[in-house]
């Protein structure tokens, strides 16, 4: 809402008052400032000039050549402007002056002429030119009437003060208007509200003589309040008010138009104009549109129609869409003679409705969704009469036709003077809120210690007890209320075992070098098929977005592998040589589709890295975390089927035959998906049975007392066996004294036979109970050699 | 005998002062002083003295091999000690080369910030509770007091699943499962993902986090909010950061306030960031809970009261860190990644 301060004079005393102390105080009663924008700032030296005399330039056939009176001096100025006359008066920049944009205007010679100055254009000024009239788009800017040469610009057009630019809330559609917003003004500062005196001196005829009736929907029209005006001129209006309208961001059309809309930002209230000679029939018939009806609106578009629109017809075509947009065919123009006006309230519901549904939202449609005040109607229309009378476009003809179905009366809500002061934490006396409330136009009345406020129709947002506390919270001052800390007894933040888990794994992973990400929750199906999931997998029950950004945004993902590859291979890119990386995050996994219920937010940790690293380096990482977390005994198993993964790199990570998820290196076909030569691998790992299964309680074991002894054994076996399935077979024979088994090292090639491979490990062993003597350790060395061979047909390496 | 002693004794230390290195030391203290050296050798012959001359003799022998061994001891030490040095001196290696193969991760900055605003709050006694990302209309709007026509229900202000479950558009819904759940009095926070329709650009995204606060008790006032939000901004920002309240409006809550903090820039003063006013605008929303969202809720809000408050922390994370494009927080770049 842009208020130029000027115009908020009219009706509020600020003459001590700066436009930055307004600002500053309002925003601190609740009228948010965006932004102050100052008035001819960098407008210097541009004073009304009289063209004397136009004529051609001899060397330059676009150009001409003008005697311009500027009061002190006659002087020569070329232009090759096209829209000037010889008696106009216009805007000229004098040599030394200064426009917007930094320029600044000196002696020119045109094709062998001097000039000395420019004449301007409203844009030259620094009008938007969303708001210069389109009369006046492309030429020099004619003044309306004489004014003395050499007066400065600035006094004619007005080119000063501020213009405030508010944040208006939803709640508070009063405030969308001039008045409203000094209504605010004169309750922030303690002042008087001037509020217009509306009169109509002359009136003629009567209405009947040109209305024959009004009838009107009553469930979706709250208010029909028409008045006639005859012998209109359509014409420019005078410039006050033209630049009044552009400083508030509206741009001027013509007398008519320009009137219903400056009423409409002092009022708030909508206004629409009918060129009466247009209708068929001198009635209006405000009803819904039929299946199939048609109207050509203002804007030149034919809009199709159903039964949700309500519309204004003249007994018979459609003449206007309530509250949205007026219809061509009954469009004010040059000719108009007679103007029906139209000054209605409408159901916001019904309004918000047509407008989403025709995807047209005007200035009108938007002031009608949010609420207004049908006892607005009334003044708003008598005000235009009021303006056209001065202003001289028509003559007013007496008499109103009023058809108020429904009837806005005002209505009390009882305070209780302990509970403002007990929500806000402020002591008041009940005289100090009655002043605040008497501030805002509130009437209040004391009775046995409770106050009766009575609330104007203009204020929708005031229904309950609370809300009046607000509105004397804020005039009190939000910032004048002392902070107080929290008492009563004392409480102890919690954090739920998840999270805490979830912080020890995120420091746990963080030690282990991997940097945390965040992705977006929603994908896109494309990704399913980028990762090889097959056609039938539950993976692809995903929850489908029913108004996405964009596909790429359009489902809600139920893995993580996509965008952690998507970042990776973007890294990759980006030439970023390596990268180490997590995310603990939900996918989302439908009970049933289309969704019924919520569905389960399944936490998934996956992590995800490209380097020097290989497979081992990620399995170390994921054993690292698991131990560290208290889960222990985990089977590495190899995974051929999952598609995503190559069949020979990867694994299930088991504990009791149950799956914490899966590593190893991304399938071959997948990273041709993706356009990279560079392997990657991923843990994707079931969270929530992380935290089932996390212990994170620890126990002090004693330290062991006897020494360990260590064997060497070295085995041949086939290609095909694990080394994982090797160690537990040695731990299994180890009567529970091997304390660990490592392997130090894997060998193929010479004095291996083909087709199979050498195996060392270091086998520790070591009782808690005594020191072991070699002859136990032998006996088991044997057996477990025997075993190997046994099971493995494993040969020990001479 | 008595010369011969002597003779030995100066022959060894001489030769002891020549000796090159341990090895010879060694060498020499065989020659001498060994099973078979020379003074040992010498000394066999004491038996052939007269009684008188023995002990003479004795003593003497003593003196000697004590004077051997002393120099012995002392060249040895001597050279123990230059080896050192030389030890020392060839173990030098170039302290500026760095090797860098150790890895230590970083936290997502947005995400370490909301640990850091949970971890704070948890020490002014609320609770930390986390909610789905998708969620019911009627948690997202209807019991948190929102119009039927608030433009923040459209489908073009936010994802909808279908008509009655949507991507959460705020973290507020936590504060109606927390209240059904746990009933008053409550002092929760909450932070999360949150989604509303704009397309991505430097300062939207269609997904982006907030953390929300509710306190829920008897005789709760906005004094106490303002309090509490007080103490969190200077924890954040430091201590010398200010305030600004300024009444809004919210559907959930009335009161409702705006709160804007000092320019992170200037700290108030006034500089081209803020436009010489000195806040930086609308860090937070919060407010009295409205008393529908109590009643919703199974709270008598004659009995209890209460505030709560949301941010962005986005933005947040922004501020603190001088990041000027929210993209950079979805986008995972390492390099953006190991900055923090």
């Amino acid at each position: 809402m842009l208020v130029p301060v000027k115009w908020l004079k009219d009706y509020v005393d600020l003459e001590d008052i700066s436009s930055k102390e307004l600002a500053d105080e309002l925003t601190l009663s609740g009228s948010h400032v965006e932004s102050i924008k100052s008035l001819g700032e960098d407008v210097e030296n541009v004073v009304v000039g009289k063209i004397e005399k136009i004529e051609k330039h001899e060397n330059a056939d676009k150009l001409l050549v003008c005697t311009v009176d500027t009061g002190k001096e006659i002087l020569t100025i070329v232009t090759g402007a096209k829209n000037i006359k010889e008696g106009d008066y216009v805007p000229v920049a004098l040599v030394g002056a200064k426009l917007p944009g930094g320029i600044e205007i000196k002696k020119t010679n045109f094709r062998g002429i001097d000039s000395f100055g420019m004449l301007c254009s409203l844009k030259e000024l620094g009008y938007e030119d969303n708001v210069i009239p389109k009369y006046q788009r492309d030429g020099i800017l004619i003044l309306d009437k004489e004014y003395q040469p050499g007066t400065d610009i600035k006094e004619v057009l007005g080119l000063h003060g501020e213009i405030i630019e508010f944040e208006i809330t939803p709640n508070r559609p009063d405030c969308l208007s001039l008045i409203g917003m000094a209504r605010e003004t004169a309750a922030t500062f303690n002042r008087k509200l001037e509020l217009p005196k509306i009169e109509i001196k002359d009136e003629v005829d009567h209405i009947h003589d040109y209305v024959e009736k009004i009838e009107v929907d009553e469930t979706l029209c709250n208010r029909y309040y028409t008045r006639v005006i005859k012998d209109v001129k359509i014409k420019e209006s005078p410039l006050w008010l033209q630049t009044r309208l552009m400083e508030a961001g509206v741009r001027p059309i013509n007398n008519i138009v320009d009137i219903t809309n400056y009423v409409m930002l002092e009022f708030g209230q909508p206004l629409h104009a009918f060129d009466l000679k247009k209708l068929k029939h001198n009635k209006i018939v405000v009803r819904t549109a039929k299946e199939g009806e048609k109207i050509v609106t203002l804007d030149n578009v034919e809009r199709n129609l159903n039964n949700t629109h309500l519309l204004i017809t003249d007994g018979e075509e459609p003449i206007g869409i309530a509250g949205v947009m007026g219809g061509l065919d009954s469009e004010i123009t040059e000719d108009t003679e007679i103007v029906l006006l139209e000054s209605a309230n409408f159901n916001d519901k019904s309004i918000r409705k047509t407008a989403k549904s025709l995807g047209l939202r005007t200035e009108a449609s938007s002031r009608y969704e949010k609420g207004l005040d049908p006892n607005l109607c009334e003044l708003a229309a008598e005000r235009v009469c009021q303006l056209v009378e001065e202003i001289g476009a028509g003559k007013i003809v007496k008499g109103v036709i009023d058809v108020y179905p429904n009837k806005r009366e005002e209505k009390t809500i009882k305070l209780r003077p302990e509970k403002v002061n007990s929500l806000l934490g402020v002591e008041l006396t009940t005289e100090e809120m009655i002043g605040y409330l008497e501030r805002l136009c509130l009437k209040t009345k004391e009775e046995e210690g409770l106050l009766h406020v009575t609330i104007p129709t203009y204020r929708l947002d005031l229904g309950i007890e609370v809300d009046l506390i607000e509105e004397i919270g804020r005039l009190y001052g939000f910032h004048n209320v002392e902070s107080q800390p929290l008492k009563g007894e004392l409480t102890r933040g919690e954090k739920s075992y998840n999270r805490l888990v979830e912080d020890k794994a995120k420091s746990i992973l963080q030690g282990l070098g991997y940097n945390e990400v965040m992705t977006y929750s929603f994908i896109s199906p494309k990704a399913y098929d980028r990762i090889n999931i097959e056609k039938e997998s539950p993976l692809r029950n995903y929850i489908e977005i029913m108004n996405p950004l964009g596909e790429d945004y359009s489902v809600m993902r139920t893995t993580l592998i996509p965008n952690m590859l998507d970042l990776l291979v973007r890294n990759y890119n980006r030439g970023v040589k390596e990268c180490y990386t997590y995310e603990i995050g939900n996918t989302f996994i439908p009970k049933e589709l289309p969704l019924k219920e919520l569905p389960y937010e399944k936490k998934v940790l996956i992590i995800g890295m490209y380097g020097d690293e290989d497979f081992y380096s990620l399995k170390e990482s994921v054993e690292i975390l698991f131990e560290r977390l208290g889960i222990r005994d985990l089977e590495f198993v190899p995974e051929k089927n999952n598609p995503t993964f190559h069949p020979n790199r990867s694994a299930l990570i088991l504990k009791d035959g149950e799956s914490f998820g899966i590593l190893g290196e991304i399938h071959i076909d997948v990273m041709e998906n993706y356009d990279l030569d560079k392997r990657i691998y991923i843990a994707d790992l079931d969270f929530e049975k992380i935290v089932q299964h996390a212990n994170l309680e620890r126990r002090y074991k004693p330290l062991p007392k006897y020494p360990a002894i260590t064997r060497d054994i070295a085995v041949v076996v086939d290609m095909d066996i694990t080394v994982g399935e090797i160690q537990k077979e040695i731990l299994s024979k180890g009567e529970g004294l091997i304390e660990n088994v490592e392997l130090f090292d894997v060998y193929t090639g010479a004095q291996v036979e083909e087709g199979k491979k050498s195996l060392a490990f270091s086998i520790i062993y070591r009782s808690h109970e005594r020191t072991l003597v070699d002859e136990e350790v032998n006996k088991i060395q044997d057996n477990i050699i025997l075993a190997l061979k046994d099971k493995f047909n494993a040969n020990l390496r001479s | 005998m008595k010369d011969k002693l002597l003779n030995i004794k100066e022959e060894a230390i001489s030769s002891v002062h020549e000796a090159k290195d341990l090895d010879d030391l060694e060498n020499l203290r065989v020659k001498y002083l060994g099973k078979k050296g020379q003074l040992t050798l010498l000394l066999r012959e004491m038996g052939k003295l007269s009684k008188e001359e023995r002990p003479v003799i004795g003593k003497l022998a003593n003196e000697v091999r004590e004077a051997i061994e002393k120099e012995l001891a002392e060249a040895k030490e001597s050279f123990r000690e230059k080896m050192k040095l030389e030890k020392i001196e060839q173990e030098k290696i170039d302290v500026t080369i760095s090797q860098r193969k150790k890895r230590l991760g970083h936290r997502h900055p947005l995400l370490a910030t909301i640990e850091e605003l949970e971890n704070l709050f948890m020490n002014m006694g609320f609770s930390v509770i986390d909610g789905p990302e998708i969620e019911t209309v009627y948690n997202n709007f209807d019991a948190l007091n929102t119009p039927e026509n608030h433009p923040s229900r459209d489908l073009t202000d936010t994802f909808y699943i279908t008509e009655d479950i949507l991507l959460r558009t705020h973290t507020s819904p936590v504060q109606i499962r927390s209240m059904l759940e746990r009933g008053a009095p409550l002092r929760m926070v909450s932070a999360g993902r949150t989604f509303r329709f704009d397309d991505v650009d430097d300062t939207h995204s269609p997904m982006f986090h907030q953390i929300e606060g509710l306190v829920v008790g008897e005789n709760i006032t906005l004094a106490n909010l303002k309090y509490t939000i007080d103490v969190f901004v200077k924890e954040l920002f430091g201590q010398d950061m200010k305030t600004r309240f300024r009444p809004h409006y919210f559907p959930f809550t009335e009161p409702s306030a705006e709160v804007d903090v000092s320019c992170i820039s200037c700290k108030g003063k006034g500089c081209s960031v803020c436009n010489g006013t000195g806040w930086s605008m609308e860090l937070l929303g919060c407010g009295m809970v409205h008393p529908k969202v109590l009643e919703n809720c199974g709270i008598d809000p004659e009995k209890y009261s209460g505030f709560a408050f949301g941010m962005g922390v986005d933005r947040i994370t922004m501020i603190k860190y001088g990041i000027n494009d929210i993209r950079l927080l979805f986008e995972n770049d390492n390099r953006f990644l190991e900055q923090f």
